[in-house]
Order: structure tokens, then C-alpha cells, then sequence
């Protein structure tokens, strides 16, 4: 495995970029954080964008920047694929000349890459001979995608591809992201803002803010930090649960998933028995209770006990992590109810979900 | 009625086509190099660029003059290879022609250079294509209608050019007497039935050339290809 080893500062006006990080080239890495953090501006600094970054990156062995020795390695060197918010398909080229324009500059750059394959897996065959003019934003960006392939990258960078689309045909381009690292053997980095790319996509993450990293690692991991909770936004945080399909219930459509030997039920999913998916659980859609309620509508009450406790001071609200067994909840809840139920760390409790809490956009990997 | 001379009228469509070929080719790096630069001292180098198009040719002409004759070191160095002098010559139109319509061609590449930006480039540079390969590939087919344009602008003007021309080159028939120096000694010599003649041809050539231009950014608004 290939690994990235970057160490960068760069200036622009008030704002400073300032990341030492070994990035495992192994399946996607989302550098993950606000706008205006910095995070596309590191992508640009890896691919060799920015000229006015000083530091050193190495790829493997080789050097792509050392501002010491006055180093740098231009972009089209540096073999690296680069998907563009903005596709910056060319104008002047139909979709299968732009596809064409990597393809041939890139021939000695491995064959496990083929034309054809990327035109299929992409479901180009019909778009090709279309100018980029007459594209919709998720067809260009599937065009735009399939050309960053083409060009056999040992890395591939992506800057926001889905910001620009809405939310169907971002649904519809996520799978053909999500199966770059496996069907291609490339690994990703990947920048987004957005929680359910996050979600959806990361092996690992790299959360950014003001040009610092504040967190990085296994994306179950961070995600169960308290300290990057406002970086997500109250409304989005919560945590991610590796489960596996357990078992289908026809009659109520309804699929049970094993997460650690914690059952949760949502509706279902159409996966085969022990697909492994991810669930994504909002803090704000957990609730505790003491005994377990009888006669509730809530399908998913896991036994568990209080692991964290974080109060927002002067606000009414605390975060409270919940141990249910080798996975970990997160709950927002008042400090009102913190103190009626005196809960403290150790307590025993049940955590409450609403079964349509879950992201249902999860899928296997 | 004999038709007059049109010798003056090929010699000014031959010195146009000559500028403006070579203008193309020179002026590419320069436009780039405006389009792209981040340096302070762009604003000095875009006037200096844009000076012939406020300049009385005459002025133009007078130093053009100066550095074209023998006894400047460039004139010199040109009589010493070649034996014969710059000024009064057709090579030395041509020098003076480019300085004449350089702003031209300099500013419609320029503009569209700047027009498409260093996002493709950025896009080419991605896909594994070196600067120069991007430039040819990618930037010159992009701009292609500022090409065009730099083109028909840098051509009509050459043909319309009077002031620079009499100053260096003078009136030598089959060498430097242009369609505008024909049509103005034409006048001097009470000839009106030839001046109004070229005049007309002058005129309408001048029509159609801004027609085409005007059609062709009409019709094509944005990209050719």
C-alpha cells in the first residue's frame, strides 16, 4: 500500500493552511470540514495546483514537493487523477473526445484501466458522441469522472464532485463513487461538506477547520468525538454503526441488522443475509429511558450503559454517548432530562430509536 | 475611363497578410503572458502595448524612422547582413506595421485567453498533458474565435494604415507605395476619378471585413468546435 506523506503550509491573505499528515492510500479518505477550512485547498496543494505552497509530499518514495530544495513536481507529472466540482469537461471536445484526451496520454501508464470497462461501468456508451454542452450536471460528471480514470491515476482526487447536483442525482452518481477503489484498485481522497458523503463513502476521515486538522482516522472513530460534533452541525451529528444484514421479516418489510450483537430493525433493504452496511444515527433521533417502555411505537430499544457526558453550557442541551455493546450511540438530550434521571457514567439505561432514523442510503462495501 | 493602378492595392493586401501573420505568432506569448500574470509591472507592459492606438502615426512613424535607418545600430546591423536599408523598404514596412497593429491582435488573445481561465489548463494538466501540449490541445482550439478576431482586426488595419507608412517607407512604386498613399497622392495630383476609385474599394473592403467579424459574433457567440 502507498501511502502519501504530506507536510504543507500555505498563506492566502488571513488564512493559513497549516497539515502534516500520512495519508494510508487504501479505499476513499474524506477530508471532511466547513467551507472555507481549507480542505479544497489542500486537495489543490496535493496536485500540484498551488504553487505557492511550501513544505514536502512524498508519494511512496517519490518526491512531489520539497520547497527546501526547490522541488516541485508539475501536475502532470505527478500521475495523479483530479475530478473538479465544476467537471471542466472541454467545451471544444464531445464526451468521447474528452474520455480520449486521458486515454492517450496515459497508455503506458498501466493496463488495468480499460477504456471499454470505464465506458460501461460509467453507462457512457450512449453519451459519447454528445458535446459536454448538451450533458445534464450528473452525465458530466460522470464523463468527468470516467476521464480522471482514464488517465490510470495512482491517485485519484475529488473536489466536491456532487455539490453541484441535488439530491436524486447525487443518489444516483454515489455508487459509481463508491466502487472506484475496489473496481479499479485506485484509492481516493476525497473532499466534501456533506455528512451523507461522508456516511456513505469514508474508510477514513480527515476533519479540517481553519486550516488545521482536528481529527482524523477510522470513520466510526471520529465520528463518535465530541470535539468534531460542531464541525458536523447539531442537526447532522451522530454517529456511524458497521452492522451486517441479520435476517428479513417479509410480512412488516422490515430488516433486522446485527451490529456487534445489538439487533436494530429499519425498514427493508433489499440486501442479501450478512451484507455489511452502515447505519447512520443521528444524536437527535436517539432518546433515553431508564426502564424499558412497554407499549411504544419505537422498534429499536437497546439495552446499554452512559459512557460520555458533555453539557453545553448555557444551552439547554448535553451530549451523552451510549455504550450498547461493542458499538456506540450518540444522544442529545436536555440537561433538564440529564438531571431528572440523574444520569452519570456507568448508569445502565435503554436507548430509544425511531426506525426511520436510520440512513437508508447505506450501503454494503 | 482607365481603371487606375491597383499595384498599391496587392502591395497593401500582401504587407496586411505579412504583418499579420507574423503578428499572430508574436503577439500569442505576449497575450498569454498578460492573460496570466500575476506580476505588478502588467498595467506598464498593457500600455505600452495599447500606445500605437492613441499615438498619431506620424509620431509612430518619426521614431520607427529613427530606429529603422543605418545610422541606428539596428539599421546598421540590417544593412551590414543584408545590404540594403530597412527604411524605404518592404521589410521595413513590415517591422513598422507590426508595432502599428500590434494592440490588435495583442488584445482580442488576450481577452480570450482570460476568458477561459486557468481551469482547463488546470483540467489538461490532470490528465497527464504537459503545458505545452495543453496550450496547443486544449487553449488554442478554445480560443479560436479570438484568433479569428486578432486575425481580421490586425489584417484590416494593416490595410488602412497611411501615417507610419509614409513616414518609413516613403512612396517608392511596387515597394511601399500602399493603397493609401496612392489614393492620397492621387488627390494631391488633382486625379479624383482614381482616388475615388480606391477609395471605393477601400470602403467596401473595410464594410465587408466588419461584416464578417460582426456576423461571425453573432452567430458563433460562444465557442467554435
Amino acid at each position: 500500500m502507498a501511502s502519501l506523506d504530506i507536510k504543507v503550509r500555505a498563506g492566502f491573505g488571513d488564512f493559513t493552511l497549516d497539515i502534516a499528515h500520512m495519508f494510508e492510500l487504501q479505499g476513499i479518505t474524506v477530508l471532511f470540514g466547513p467551507s472555507g477550512c481549507g480542505k479544497t485547498t489542500l486537495l489543490r496543494i496535493i496536485a500540484g495546483f498551488e504553487t505557492g505552497a511550501a513544505g514536502e509530499i512524498r508519494f511512496g518514495e517519490e518526491v512531489w514537493l520539497e520547497s527546501g530544495a526547490k522541488k516541485c513536481l508539475p501536475p502532470h507529472r505527478r500521475g495523479a487523477g483530479f475530478v473538479f466540482q465544476d467537471t471542466r469537461l472541454f467545451p471544444h471536445l464531445s464526451a468521447q473526445g474528452n474520455l480520449a484526451y486521458a486515454d492517450r496520454r496515459s497508455r503506458g501508464w498501466g493496463a488495468r484501466i480499460g477504456f471499454d470497462d470505464v465506458v460501461d461501468i460509467f453507462d457512457l456508451s450512449p453519451l459519447l458522441d454528445r458535446s459536454p454542452a448538451s450533458l445534464s450536471g450528473g452525465e458530466k460528471q460522470r464523463v468527468a469522472m470516467a476521464r480522471a480514470l482514464l488517465t490510470r491515476p495512482r491517485l485519484l482526487l475529488m473536489d466536491e464532485p456532487l455539490s453541484g447536483l441535488d439530491f436524486r442525482r447525487k443518489a444516483g452518481i454515489l455508487p459509481y463513487i463508491e466502487q472506484l477503489p475496489a473496481a479499479f484498485g485506485v484509492p481516493v481522497i476525497y473532499v466534501t461538506h456533506a455528512i451523507d458523503e461522508v456516511t456513505r463513502l469514508a474508510d477514513r476521515m480527515m476533519v479540517l477547520k481553519d486550516g488545521r486538522k482536528i481529527a482524523d482516522g477510522d470513520i466510526t472513530e471520529v465520528l463518535e468525538r465530541q470535539d468534531i460534533q460542531a464541525v458536523i452541525g447539531r442537526f447532522e451529528a451522530g454517529v456511524v454503526l458497521n452492522a451486517a444484514v441479520h435476517s428479513h421479516d417479509e410480512r412488516f418489510r422490515l430488516t433486522r441488522f446485527d451490529c456487534n450483537g445489538a439487533r436494530i430493525t429499519m425498514p427493508h433493504s433489499g440486501l442479501p443475509i450478512g451484507a455489511p452496511v452502515r447505519l447512520r444515527v443521528r444524536a437527535r433521533d436517539v432518546a433515553i429511558a431508564l426502564s424499558r417502555p412497554e407499549g411504544t411505537s419505537i422498534r429499536n430499544i437497546l439495552p446499554g450503559t452512559i459512557a460520555e457526558i458533555h453539557e453545553e453550557p448555557d444551552t439547554a442541551f448535553a451530549e451523552t454517548l451510549i455504550d450498547i455493546g461493542g458499538a456506540r450511540l450518540r444522544a442529545r438530550i436536555t440537561r433538564k432530562s440529564l438531571a431528572d434521571l440523574e444520569l452519570e457514567v456507568g448508569k445502565p439505561v435503554y436507548a430509544l430509536l425511531k426506525t426511520v432514523s436510520f440512513d437508508r442510503r447505506a450501503l454494503p462495501r | 475611363m482607365a481603371f487606375p493602378d491597383i499595384g498599391p492595392l496587392w502591395l497593401s493586401l500582401a504587407l496586411a497578410a505579412v504583418t499579420m501573420s507574423i503578428l499572430l505568432i508574436v503577439a500569442t506569448p505576449l497575450a498569454w503572458w498578460l492573460a496570466f500574470t500575476r506580476t505588478r509591472a502588467k498595467p506598464v507592459i498593457e500600455t505600452l502595448t495599447a500606445l500605437p492606438l492613441v499615438l498619431p502615426p506620424t509620431v509612430l512613424g518619426f521614431y520607427l524612422l529613427i530606429l529603422l535607418s543605418p545610422a541606428s545600430p539596428l539599421g546598421a546591423f540590417w544593412v551590414r547582413v543584408t545590404g540594403s536599408s530597412l527604411t524605404f523598404s518592404f521589410t521595413g514596412l513590415v517591422i513598422a506595421s507590426m508595432f502599428y497593429s500590434l494592440p490588435f491582435t495583442v488584445q482580442p488573445l488576450q481577452s480570450a485567453f482570460e476568458s477561459i481561465g486557468r481551469a482547463p489548463l488546470e483540467a489538461a494538466a490532470s490528465l497527464r498533458a504537459s503545458p505545452w501540449d495543453a496550450f496547443f490541445t486544449i487553449a488554442s482550439p478554445m480560443a479560436l474565435r479570438g484568433y479569428l478576431t486578432a486575425a481580421v482586426l490586425t489584417f484590416a488595419h494593416t490595410i488602412g494604415e497611411f501615417g507610419v507608412v509614409l513616414m518609413v517607407g516613403g512612396n517608392i512604386p511596387g515597394r511601399t507605395r500602399v493603397i493609401s498613399i496612392a489614393i492620397y497622392e492621387h488627390v494631391e495630383t488633382i486625379n479624383y476619378t482614381d482616388a475615388h476609385i480606391l477609395s471605393a474599394i477601400l470602403l467596401l473592403f473595410s464594410f465587408l471585413v466588419l461584416l464578417f467579424v460582426f456576423v461571425m459574433n453573432r452567430r458563433y457567440p460562444v465557442r467554435i468546435g
